[in-house]
């Protein structure tokens, strides 16, 4: 299988990539690791007559951090993820959850950009990126504006960016006293996720003052399960409390049936691994 | 477009549609025909080869993409004599039919190269995106760590 005809551009800079999505507008689209893109366009899935290469932009390959947050460049490659000791020590359920993206092969070429922008329903990031309050950066031709991971889902491959627009980076506030952690239940092959949960709490003295938990692959659409939030906060830290919250998970959200899951069985899934995840914060 | 890749040591040089694949740039242009297509859909591994030293799936990447990096085949991994992964997996009966080998070995290299004493485990997860439909695994397992026994 080979895609269709098209032509190859490579961008040098941010401003140089928006300035060639002017151009070619509908005729183009980014490629960024390509490893959602590339077999879309060999199953003839998508075709465009210009593909805008962003994978050697400078730019957008940094992890730093910056006044009480971590930045992450859309074009950082998951690998780049897992190895970074400035995630391992600040923010741990990154490099936990990139080491469970699909194969080694994979994560040396897929980013967390393209990974988000995509928006594929079973894809992880979107989850972690809800949990940990992140911020998106979106450039356009007429400047930068920042999305919350919140506002930036909209539902199965949709997202908040426009055309003619490009994410940048990712930004994700850090505070103290926090424990994360991802687990999934995966489709054994491609490794997506069936169900994934992200958690990020703050525990003081015992209690915890504040839990993000968020699904990937669960719904058509990532999200925050603010019922099972709730049932944690201001409460002590223990096993009866998580029992309690993970059975609570995922009610009243409309839950994806295909053939590696029944709505039934995900949404079990759901409370077992929110179960886990939480156990494992404990 | 014009392409410029170290491909095994040597440069070449080549004029191809933008659309090649780099496995069938690989095969077709470059006659190197040991990195395989298998499932020509990203799952199975048996056209990996290394892109400045990491392993990725070939059927998978533009060979544009590639244009002006070093790549790595089954081919160049060791020049003559057997490369000790090459070696394993013949001592160790690390193949059938023989298919997935190329990709098995390419994705052992890129393990060997971050971890030189991985354990059982460690081999097993680096090998995730590479399927044999005929060995079972635990031969290549071993075949992976005679290697890395034999590099250290
Ligand atoms: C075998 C296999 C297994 C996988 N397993 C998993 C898994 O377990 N979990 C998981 O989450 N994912 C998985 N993936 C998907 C993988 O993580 C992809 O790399 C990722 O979804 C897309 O990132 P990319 O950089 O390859 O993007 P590309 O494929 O290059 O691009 C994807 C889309 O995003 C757009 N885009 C890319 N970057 C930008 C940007 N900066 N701004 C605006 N638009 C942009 C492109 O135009 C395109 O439409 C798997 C993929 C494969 C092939
Ligand atoms: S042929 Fe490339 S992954 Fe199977
Ligand atoms: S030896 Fe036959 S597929 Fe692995």
């Amino acid at each position: 299988m080979i895609p269709s005809n098209l032509t190859y551009k490579r961008a040098s800079s941010i401003d140089d990539a928006l300035a060639l999505l002017k151009e070619y507008g509908d005729d183009a689209r980014l490629l960024a690791g390509g490893h959602s893109l590339i077999p879309a366009l060999k199953l003839r899935l998508n075709e465009y007559d210009y593909l805008i290469d962003i994978s050697k932009i400078p730019e957008l390959k940094s992890i730093s951090e910056e006044q009480g947050h971590i930045v992450i460049g859309a074009g950082v490659t998951h690998g780049e993820i897992v190895n970074s000791s400035l995630l391992k020590d600040k923010l741990s359920f990154f490099p936990e959850a990139a080491d469970l993206i699909g194969d080694v092969q994979v994560r040396n070429m897929g980013t967390i950009g393209g990974s988000v922008v995509h928006a594929d329903p079973a894809a992880d990031w979107p989850a972690l990126l809800l949990a940990a309050e992140a911020v998106i950066t979106i450039k356009g031709e007429s400047g930068s504006r920042d999305v919350s991971a919140e506002d930036f889902f909209l539902g199965l491959f949709q997202t908040a960016v426009e055309d003619g627009e490009m994410l940048t980076s990712i930004k994700i506030p850090i505070s103290a006293n926090t424990k994360s952690k991802y687990q999934k239940f995966m489709q054994p092959a491609s490794r997506f996720a069936i169900v994934g949960c992200a958690a990020l709490l703050t525990i003081e003295n015992g209690t915890c003052s504040k839990a993000r938990i968020a699904y990937a692959g669960v719904s058509a659409k990532p999200f925050r399960d603010k019922k099972v939030e709730a049932a944690l906060e201001g409460k002590a830290f223990n096993a009866d409390q998580i029992a309690s919250a993970a059975s609570l998970a995922a009610e009243g959200v409309s839950i994806m049936s295909d053939h590696f899951a029944s709505e039934a069985y995900r949404l079990q899934m759901t409370k077992v691994f929110t179960k886990r995840t939480l156990e494992a914060i404990l | 477009m014009k392409v410029s890749v170290n491909v095994n040591g040597r440069q070449v040089d080549r004029d191809i549609e933008d659309r090649t694949l780099l496995v069938h740039f690989l095969r077709e242009d470059l006659n190197l025909t040991g990195t395989h297509v298998g499932c020509d859909t990203s799952g199975c591994g048996a056209c990996t080869v290394l892109l400045n030293g990491n392993a990725v799936k070939s059927c998978t990447l533009l060979a544009a993409q590639v244009d002006g990096e070093k790549i790595t085949t089954i081919e160049g991994l060791s020049n003559g004599e057997l490369h000790p992964l090459q070696e394993g997996f013949k001592e160790e009966h690390g193949l059938q039919c023989g298919f997935c080998t190329p990709g098995m070995i390419m994705t052992s290299a890129d393990l060997l190269s971050r971890n030189k004493q991985p354990n059982e485990q460690e081999i097993r997860e680096a090998l995730e995106g590479n399927f044999c439909r005929c060995t079972g695994y635990h031969n290549i397992v071993r075949a992976v760590k005679y290697a890395a026994e034999k590099m250290t």
